[in-house]
């Protein structure tokens, strides 16, 4: 066990790391200080039309406008949801086709030359069919949030799977384990360092599909307010919604790293 | 040798192995004609790539002969699951798991996790020092701890045949003597029989009671040596004067 009356040299040692620690954050908040206040000044002294680039008071003031008309949350509301969906059923979907074709060599045979053309292929191409088959609901929008991120989902969870340590499979066959039992005690343990990757993957994945579904066929959400400031020149609405877009996809993401922390804790 | 000892427990009779793949196929294994006495310690030594692991997974049923026969108590081994204990070069603990789960892991496996076996199982666990460590992880404790794990955990469902594959070729030196000195008192302590593969003829000297010598690929019998050591510990027997004799024997037969 580690020893916890740590030598004065040590002590000195603790406090120049948090002192590290406490200077890169200094600087990060520094950086972002430094863009918008730089961003602020010219647009203050109209060195370049703020109608054009905006301003971070102008994004302010539009999120305080939508804020109180109450457009606010219900242009989050509708995009979280798309996205949350979207994101849910290609993770849980997308691990269950790679459990499919991790069990079935044939299959995974068979299927992998559509896999990697489904991977290429840009699915915003989808975009008319998708309208046509679903309008312009939200349905549309999470049907292509699953398109974008179900085969990314696939391929990184099968070479999670597929990287299932070889000695350890014969130790389990050779204590006579079905291959039920190998997936269960083994392969899918020891992919969860693949799962969390690709859950991060996915979640830059997912806000891609709904802002394209958005752009395509929508009424509302974030996609569509950017879309429709861009039609109409409210280009603080624009850069509004994208900065609504950067905190909230930040958040999903960091969320994720949470639960990576909860869950690994020892090193596969 | 007494007659217990003398009932051969594991029979290879006239075994051989070819492997197919895109390439071409290969004969790995080669009339292989041997058997391992109830409660004996057998080691088999063979120039590297002659085999060797193909003979234990012959014997433990993951592989199936081309041709020949191999028997557990006169049965088919393919009928014999259960009987035994597999041990592979690294440790293979699940780091996902504590020890104590995965000492019990192959109760569980074979569905025999009962309170009765269990007990037996944590019980083996206290009687070799890892009683203290049961609820630790593998990434706490030192490869010679994690090796004796391992071995505790091939142990767990009383299996009648230890077939062990270079066990102590991932440890550092010192580790591996003491390491091997405590898994040569463990087995002898449990009675159990083993089969030990290895490249290294020190080890398979301070450990077994008779060798098997294998040639090259196609691996088949070179010559069986009677020891001799009787119940002398692995690092007594490498102090002893017979110990370098038969390191020289050995290693003429081996050839490479």
């Amino acid at each position: 066990m580690k020893n916890k009356n740590y030598s004065g040299e040590h002590l000195a040692f603790l406090k120049k790391e948090k002192k590290n620690v406490a200077i890169v954050w200094a600087a990060r908040v520094g950086v972002l200080a430094l863009i918008l206040g730089v961003w602020e000044l010219i647009a203050q002294l109209e060195l370049v039309d703020p109608f054009i680039i905006s301003s971070p008071s102008r994004i302010a003031a539009m999120i305080g406008e939508l804020w109180s008309n109450g457009s606010l949350f219900y242009h989050i509301g509708t995009t979280l949801w798309e996205t949350l969906a979207g994101f849910a059923i290609a993770v849980v979907l997308g691990s269950l086709i790679a459990l499919a074709l991790w069990w079935s060599e044939r299959a995974r045979k068979i299927l992998e030359p559509y896999i990697v053309v489904l991977n290429s292929l840009p699915k915003i191409a989808l975009g008319p069919v998708i309208i046509v088959w679903f309008g312009s609901g939200s349905s549309a929008i999470i049907f292509m949030t699953v398109l974008v991120g179900i085969i990314v989902a696939v391929m990184n969870m099968l070479s999670g799977f597929l990287a299932t340590d070889k000695n350890k499979i014969t130790l389990l066959r050779s204590m006579g384990a079905s291959k039920m039992q190998i997936l269960t005690k083994l392969v899918i343990p020891s992919a969860l360092p693949e799962f969390i990757g690709m859950l991060k993957i996915c979640v830059g994945m997912a806000w891609i599909g709904s802002i394209m579904g958005e752009y395509i066929a929508s009424k509302a959400g974030l996609g569509y307010l950017i879309v429709y400031g861009g039609q109409v020149f409210k280009l603080d609405l624009v850069m509004a919604a994208t900065f609504i877009l950067c905190v909230l996809a930040a958040g999903m993401y960091f969320l994720v790293v949470l639960a990576e922390k909860l869950v690994i804790k020892h090193p596969r | 040798m007494n007659e217990i000892l003398d009932r051969h427990i594991l029979s290879f009779k006239d075994v051989s192995l070819t492997y197919h793949t895109k390439e071409g196929e290969t004969l790995a294994v080669k009339g292989l004609d041997f058997y391992v006495r109830e409660g004996e310690f057998m080691a088999v030594i063979g120039p590297s790539g002659c085999g060797k692991t193909t003979v234990l997974s012959l014997a433990a049923g993951l592989l199936k002969p081309s041709s020949g026969e191999i028997t557990v108590r006169g049965r088919p081994a393919r009928e014999s699951a259960g009987k035994f204990g597999y041990m592979l070069q690294k440790d293979e603990l699940f780091p996902w798991r504590n020890i104590e789960k995965n000492i019990t892991l192959p109760l569980e496996i074979s569905k025999k996790n009962t309170p009765e076996n269990r007990q037996r199982a944590l019980g083996l666990a206290k009687k070799y020092g890892l009683g203290e460590f049961l609820r630790y992880y593998p990434d706490q404790l030192s490869g010679g701890m994690r090796q004796r794990a391992a071995l505790i955990r091939t142990l767990a469902p009383a299996p009648e045949i230890l077939l062990l594959d270079e066990p102590f070729s991932a440890l550092d030196y010192q580790t591996r003597l003491s390491v091997c000195n405590d898994v040569y008192s463990i087995i002898r302590g449990e009675k159990k029989t083993a089969l030990l593969v290895t490249h290294d003829i020190s080890e398979a000297i301070s450990l077994a009671d008779r060798i098997l010598v294998l040639s090259k690929r196609p691996a088949k019998a070179v010559a069986v040596h009677e020891i001799g050591f009787e119940e002398m510990s692995p690092l007594k027997r490498r102090e002893s004067p017979q110990f370098s004799v038969w390191f020289e024997k050995l290693w003429k037969e081996l050839n490479i």
